[in-house]
């Protein structure tokens, strides 16, 4: 890809997804040849088809650097930002050599590339009370709160409101009232905000809600969908760790049964006994959960099911009746490492994102593309700053534990640019050093 | 090629055709496949959900075991659950040797230890799901070669399963490691037809059942509704979990999208075996909630036609 910044423009075929809501006709697909250089963006190129061929061709977009987050669509059926996709990747990527751009889903059309962020990701946003609870009363100064922690959230405040989770969310694909990701990485940007008085109240409400943290499905999408890192499927998941483990949340929706039936059984079994996970989810973590009237409404809604797989053999009674487990000698090592791991003062978390990889070998396209001076022979490994589009910021490391720190020497954060995105509430952030 | 064998829970409890049937096929892949029956639980993401260093700890414990195989080349599961559970701890542990030493340091207790880099040349641990397995370590071409029913005019469309594909990084897929796209190659070394279809990548909606019931059978039903409307005869997946929700939750997934589907579902040894010469009913077919009739008589038909 390095490369191709010096090779001379080519024709690249784009085809467009075009709609108008307000003309009564139904969506086309509409096709423009463009000449540009490999390495210029899927932007430019929708741009230049806007400006040569066809004025009325719909597309938002601003900063064209990856930074406003206006310009998200679908490329190839991937949601993506038209300004940070080149051209001659865009091409490899698609089924036939034609670039296929589409507007993102879940959100209902404007026109052409154009969707209703309103209407769907900013009232999500809304949704989960996105400013500070200031705890009170108010520091005349400035609120002094640990480094670490304020590291820790810039992985949720890199988000650029881009959408493109929300694009790719398949929990919202099926139920649409899903608070979603990019509405959960903000929640937790504030859950994890030492400064934040309402943590309780913010992870219980988002706990209880039916379409809340527990309906995500943990599908990965919108892992793979930021084009910031954001991980929002992670921030999902702490939520769901700080709610059940730390405030001892028990939701409406099973969440937490859940969890702890799953995370019981394998303490007591050493593997899943899947014909007790249901009942327990239901009714509690325990042999009685399933006489929890929860729990028998729920079996008997399943005993069609039930019923069909002992016919086949699938299920057996006595794998129902009894579980099987590992031999004894592992069992007990097993729940000898619960024993450790659970009774450690603070729970440990290793994000990669915040401490990057020891001794990571510098990726060959930042070296070629000269984002990064390797002066190591060739074959040596060094010790790099961080993943590429990390940007350089300060060596950090979220050590939550009585642990020694790790040794890792790795960047952390944003740039100030991204991090500014955020909005005003980070005024402070300087004085932890202090 | 001898592996260390990580079979999951599932395929030794409510999908025990899988586990069967991969004893079955792998014999004639020349597999030999030494179980893990110390080892436990991966957690599926749950386990991690509660407590990411139990959930590491726990996963490095069965690389450990693993790692003790003498002459296992790598360890294989036949999980996508499992794969996705197992990479994601294994990043951790790989990019962080303070946290391996401290990871370490619980299973020193029973004289275990995960080494990140056990050939010592930076090839790192290897772990594959049989899929993997198969298209990298067997070939395509060596499969095509062992076929003795190719899968003539057998529609198949494929359900991999979001811990196989996704997040692309972790699982190393990129542009030239397709590993995304391995499902559909198998099925075309076996000589079946390839069945396109809009949830081919998408969640089976499992994880969420106890939590939201009518989105978790809506995302399954979905699914399945695409592949009956693209004409496929059965779907296959490298997942049982994804079996759980597509195939005995598929009579409770009928009711939520309110159109009848009999879409039979096969894992993925099960394909491998028919293709190999197997018998329906030795690959634990029978065993499912929705027949695959459609498969079985395509089975009979082509022995009947070769004969």
């Amino acid at each position: 890809m390095a490369e191709s910044h010096d090779r001379p423009p080519e024709p690249f075929t784009l085809r467009l997804r075009r709609y108008d809501p307000e003309s009564g006709d139904a969506p086309y697909w509409d096709e423009h040849t463009i000449e540009l250089e490999p390495h210029r963006s899927v932007l430019e190129a929708i741009l230049q088809a806007r400006d040569r061929f066809d004025g009325s061709i719909g597309i938002r977009c601003s900063c064209r650097q990856a930074i406003c987050g206006s310009c998200g669509v679908r490329v190839n059926g991937d949601p993506a930002l038209a300004c940070h996709t080149h051209l001659d990747a865009a091409r490899r990527g698609a089924a036939d050599g034609v670039i296929e751009i589409e507007p993102m889903g879940n959100m209902p059309v404007l026109k052409d590339l154009i969707v209703d962020m309103d209407a769907v990701h900013w009232k999500k946003i809304k949704r989960v009370t996105p400013w500070l609870i200031a705890k009170q009363p108010v520091p005349e100064r400035e609120y002094l709160v640990p480094r670490e922690s304020m590291v820790d959230v810039t992985q949720t405040m890199a988000c650029i409101q881009c959408g493109a989770c929300v694009s790719d969310c398949l929990a919202m694909e099926v139920d649409p009232l899903f608070v979603g990701p990019a509405a959960l990485a903000k929640a937790y940007r504030f859950v994890g905000d030492p400064r934040d008085d309402q943590h309780f109240a913010r992870l219980n409400d988002l706990a209880q809600d039916p379409h809340g943290m527990f309906d995500c499905t943990h599908c990965f999408k919108c892992v793979d969908a930021c084009p910031k890192d954001v991980n929002p499927m992670g921030q999902i998941m702490r939520l769901r760790r700080i709610a059940t483990t730390d405030h001892h949340i028990v939701d409406q929706n099973n969440g937490e049964r859940h969890e702890a039936a799953f995370t019981g059984l394998i303490r007591d079994n050493g593997i899943l006994w899947e014909a007790e996970l249901l009942p327990r989810s239901y009714g509690g973590p325990s042999w009685f959960g399933k006489f929890h009237p929860a729990a028998g409404k729920e079996l008997l809604s399943s005993l069609p099911v039930a019923f069909r797989g002992l016919l086949r053999r699938k299920m057996t009674l006595p794998g129902i009746l009894r579980p099987h487990k590992i031999p004894a000698g592992d069992l007990k090592a097993v729940q000898a490492i619960y024993d450790r791991v659970e009774s450690r003062e603070e729970r440990y978390e290793l994000n990669l994102y915040i401490v990057g990889e020891d001794e990571q070998p510098v990726p060959e396209v930042a070296v070629a593309a000269g984002f990064v001076e390797v002066s190591a022979p060739a074959g040596e490994s060094i010790t790099a700053s961080s993943p590429p589009d990390h940007g350089t910021g300060n060596p950090a490391v979220t050590e939550t534990t009585d642990h020694e720190p790790d040794p890792v020497d790795a960047g952390a954060g944003r740039s100030d640019a991204e991090r500014s995105e955020d909005g005003g509430d980070e005024t402070s952030e300087g004085s932890a050093d202090r | 090629m001898k592996v260390a064998y990580w079979p999951g829970c599932v395929s030794r409890g409510f999908t025990p055709e899988l586990h069967g049937s991969m004893a079955k096929v792998a014999p004639l892949l020349d597999i030999e496949l030494v179980e893990l029956d110390r080892a436990c639980c991966t957690g599926a993401g749950v386990i991690a959900e509660h407590n990411q260093e139990l959930a590491d700890t726990l996963n490095a414990r069965t690389f450990a075991l693993a790692q003790q195989v003498p002459g296992a080349e790598l360890m294989m599961n036949i999980c996508s659950t499992c794969q996705g559970a197992q990479s994601e701890c294994q990043e951790r542990l790989d990019a962080s040797a303070s946290y391996r030493e401290r990871v370490n340091g619980t299973l020193a207790a029973e004289g275990l230890a995960y080494d990140s880099d056990p050939g010592g040349e930076g090839g790192g641990f290897t772990n594959k799901n049989f899929l993997w397995l198969l298209v990298e370590e067997i070939g395509l071409d060596a499969l095509r070669a062992k076929v003795k029913r190719p899968l003539t005019n057998l529609r198949v469309g494929p359900f991999y399963g979001c811990y196989i594909v996704r997040p692309r990084k972790r699982l190393g897929i990129d542009e030239d490691h397709r590993r995304d796209n391995y499902l559909h190659d198998v099925i075309d070394a076996l000589g079946g037809t390839v069945v396109d279809y809009a949830g081919m990548r998408k969640c089976c909606g499992f994880p969420i059942i106890t939590m939201n019931k009518e989105a978790s059978l809506k995302q399954a039903g979905r699914h399945l509704g695409d592949a009956v409307d693209a004409e496929a005869d059965c779907l296959v997946t490298p997942c049982p979990l994804c079996h759980l929700n597509l195939d005995l939750q598929q009579p409770l997934a009928e009711g939520v999208v309110g159109r009848e589907l009999e879409m039979p579902v096969l894992h993925l040894p099960q394909l491998v075996g028919l293709a190999l010469g197997l018998e329906p009913k030795e690959l634990g077919m029978s065993r499912h909630v929705v027949r695959p009739t459609s498969v079985i008589d395509w089975s009979t038909s082509v022995v009947g036609a070769a004969a």
